[in-house]
């Protein structure tokens, strides 16, 4: 069974189609960045699968269970096991690094335990235990609003793995950040990946930072697949395609 | 996009079109529209006045004479020191009431922001049917809350403090759902994907997020409210209203100045206070 | 289990502070429901009339002590007297403000002005209005007069900001092309902030509005609010009191809708 397998997926807002149809599956422990154009529908793509965005047709299944059925606690089960990163990090500014980070415990708790912020010692322990390895240890008591972007952005990544998910979904993880930030946060994710065999999908308009990383491509055009496989196998003339640019300038904006 | 291609096809046409239309004169033609507003505003101007026997000479004549007045009469006197205890004590209740209807009124404001807020709202109908309860509150004015609760409540503390309760409830809808929206969009996004229920949300990101700004509307509503409540005083015989009322009515001029000036003390020492919690809150 | 609590955060000064402010709130709160006295002993039953009130006030309005032309009239002059305050306010405070923006006038002069608004809006508006009335009478001199005062304070602060938020290239360039301060005001300062200046102009229009309503009951400045004062406190007839509400609500959207495209206007222009 795939972890993944995603049938004909399609979504409109109002008029406008975002999706037109797409199909493709995904294993266990993949690393997988999707490419295109902003507008192309790498984002409706990605929270299509958590269902923070409404399908209009098609069937997303995650370890075998259609998505798209589930409702209230059966979907909130579902995104315990999603983790999502974000571009603008999009975390409680004004709480620390650890509260935040705990926050990807929510899910697991009744409401009562969730709204007072009961977490057990041994979620603490293991929220800390992830804030040291992603380098933020310094700043476990420190308010959000203190830190930098690529450190805000370690504070998303560490919130999505207290999850203990078995796959993330990286929405222009690096879009806002510094190459040197932005090259720390894409070595993170390779390692979760490799280490603790999550899998990883990853929304990037920087098709050189795709190839470097990535397992496997897909390119987005338009709502649809116009590219799924190897990094290798992607031409130049199919990433003009995917850009819609004439010439060598791969760079998006 | 449209101004260029209508001055591209202007270009193609070329001298023809120049000939056609004669060069517009910018500067006559806003001569022009400033003479019409003005007009506009003196005819607005002339019939207000006729309609509200509104005189502006007699409304320049009262400012030095009001001003000279003030300073004999309405300044307090030793004498009006006696008043003291009973204006301390109806002013304090002027302000309890108000703080009351504030902070009480920003409990509920807060419940109903969080259904009618689009990072929050269970769906956009009861988002609709909460903003347009705010503006209905909003748009009927504390002195007609005042007088509605007159009926029912009777001159008494609790008919004030409906009245403010009610214009404040309405003021506070459209200011924390707009608060709502804009400091805690991103983080409720990101618990919802992580499986948080929306009692999670509301508790560990929005409320957390918003906080300092909620305080901070708070306290200039107490602010406001503490004049409103003078003027609500007035209608429903309490408060400090009530008792200006009384001095005025009979003339007693000093108190009525100690009456005055005691709002001013308070109302500028709430809003140093409030600078500074403001500023420490951050 | 002997493992040491791992906190959550540590506490801060902003923290602490935000936290007395609420437990404060919650003191004072708890103290002032004590003065809520209700004179009358029954809540539950005045709660009961007031909301067969407010049903009576929206569903059954009547008019027994006005006709049309007299209410429509009333409200004529209420419009009139908001009007009146708010073009007199505007072109005090347009002056004034000159000299109170930091970037065109002196930091001395701002901060006078500034200190002086703060008195002028402590006092509340029915105190400056009953304040004038010893001087020229209960009417419409005094109401003006007495409403202005928060007016000019209120648009004061708005005008001045909005000559504070004008690029500071701008005065430069002018300055240093040899404009005068006046040149300046009226080339560059006037032009770049218009709508601005209009939009909240008029949302003080409509905040004057609402007070001359109450300026009318409260101080017997006449309009719309002296009749509210009249079917509520000398007739007791709430239908009456109904149908004037009604007629004050729908002044009031139909204001806030304009200001509201207004600010829009606004927004897409800044």
């Amino acid at each position: 069974m795939h972890q993944l397998k995603v049938v004909q997926l399609t979504k409109y807002y109002k008029q406008a189609q975002a999706l037109a149809g797409l199909s493709f599956e995904v294993e266990n422990g993949e690393f997988v960045a999707v490419i295109g154009r902003s507008g192309a529908g790498k984002s409706t793509l990605l929270r299509c699968i958590n269902r923070m965005i409404e399908p209009t047709a098609g069937q997303v299944l995650f370890n075998g269970t259609d998505v798209r059925n589930l409702r209230n606690r059966d979907l909130r089960r579902l995104r315990t096991g999603i983790g999502m990163i974000f571009q603008h990090y999009n975390l409680v500014h004004r709480q620390t690094v650890l509260e935040n980070v705990l926050h990807g415990r929510l899910g697991f708790k009744s409401d009562w335990d969730g709204i007072v912020g009961n977490y057990t010692h041994a979620e603490k322990q293991h929220a800390l235990e992830i804030i040291a390895k992603l380098g933020l240890d310094q700043h476990t008591y420190s308010r959000c609003d203190t830190l930098s972007g690529g450190q805000k952005q370690r504070v998303g990544i560490a919130r999505a793995l207290v999850q203990d998910p078995q796959l993330i979904l990286c929405d222009e993880p690096i879009a806002s950040l510094d190459p040197s930030s932005a090259k720390v946060i894409m070595d993170h994710l390779r390692t979760i990946c490799r280490e603790m065999g999550i899998t990883v999908i990853v929304n990037l308009h920087q098709v050189d930072v795709a190839l470097k990383y990535s397992d496997r491509i897909m390119g987005v055009k338009a709502g649809t697949l116009v590219y799924d496989g190897k990094p290798d196998k992607l031409s130049k003339k199919l990433i003009h395609e995917i850009y819609g640019t004439e010439t060598g300038d791969l760079i998006d904006e | 996009m449209k101004p260029k291609k209508l001055a591209r096809e202007a270009l193609a046409a070329g001298e023809t079109m120049a000939k056609a239309i004669p060069p517009r004169d910018i500067f006559g033609e806003r001569r022009r529209n400033f003479f019409l507003f003005a007009l506009l505003f003196l005819a607005l101007t002339w019939w207000s006045s006729w309609g509200t026997e509104f005189d502006l000479w007699s409304a320049f004549a009262s400012f030095p004479k009001a001003l000279a007045w003030l300073g004999l009469n309405f300044i307090p006197s030793a004498d009006s020191l006696q008043y003291l205890p009973r204006i301390g004590e109806k002013l304090l209740e002027t302000v309890f009431v108000s703080i009351t209807a504030t902070t009480t009124s920003a409990v509920l404001a807060f419940a109903l922001s969080l259904f009618s807020s689009k990072t929050t709202r269970p769906n956009a109908w009861v988002a609709l049917v909460v903003r347009g309860l705010g503006t209905f509150l909003r748009s009927i004015p504390v002195a007609a809350w005042a007088m509605i609760f007159l009926f029912s409540f009777g001159q008494s503390p609790l008919t004030g403090f409906l009245a403010i309760f009610m214009e404040t409830l309405g003021f506070f809808i459209r200011a924390f759902i707009e608060t709502v929206d804009e400091t805690s969009e991103s983080s409720v996004e990101a618990l919802r994907a992580s499986g948080a229920s929306w009692l999670h949300t509301v508790s560990q990101a929005v409320l957390p997020s918003v906080v300092p700004q909620l305080v901070s509307w708070i306290l200039y509503m107490i602010e406001t409210n503490i004049r409103s409540a003078t003027l609500v005083g007035l209608l429903t015989g309490t408060g400090i209203g009530f008792v200006f009322d009384i001095y005025y009515k009979s003339m007693r001029y000093p108190p009525a100045g100690l009456v005055v000036l005691s709002i001013v003390v308070v109302v500028l020492l709430i809003e140093i206070l409030s600078n500074r919690i403001r500023r420490s809150i951050q | 289990m002997n493992q040491p609590r791992i906190p959550l955060r540590k506490p801060t000064a902003s923290s602490f502070a935000l936290n007395l402010v609420l437990t404060g709130f919650l003191v004072l709160t708890v103290v002032g429901l004590f003065f809520l006295d209700s004179k009358k002993a029954d809540v539950g039953q005045a709660t009961l009339k007031a909301l067969d009130d407010l049903r009576k006030m929206l569903f059954e309005p009547v008019m027994e002590h006005l006709n049309w032309t007299e209410a429509i009239t009333q409200l004529g002059v209420t419009l009139g007297l908001s009007f009146l305050t708010t073009l007199f306010g505007a072109i005090l405070a347009l002056f004034l403000s000159f000299f109170a923006a930091r970037n065109l006038g002196n930091v001395a002069i701002g901060n006078v002005l500034k200190a002086f608004v703060a008195v002028v809006r402590a006092v509340p508006t029915v105190l400056w209005v009953l304040i004038f009335a010893i001087g020229a009478g209960l009417g419409a001199v005094a109401a003006v007069v007495g409403m202005g005062f928060h007016t000019v304070g209120y648009l004061l602060k708005a005008y001045s900001e909005s000559f504070e938020e004008i690029d500071s290239g701008v005065i430069e360039a002018l300055k240093a092309s040899g404009a005068s301060w006046w040149q300046i005001v009226f080339q560059a300062v006037l032009p770049a902030t218009l709508t601005a200046l209009l939009s909240w102009t008029f949302i003080r229009f409509e905040i004057n509005f609402t007070t001359a309503v109450a300026m009318g009951a409260a101080a017997g400045a006449g309009g719309i609010g002296f009749d509210l004062f009249m079917a509520s406190s000398h007739y007791f007839n709430i239908r009456e009191v109904g149908f004037l509400t009604w007629l004050i609500l729908l002044t009031a959207l139909v204001m806030e809708i304009i200001a509201t495209r207004l600010r829009e206007a606004n927004r897409l222009q800044g």
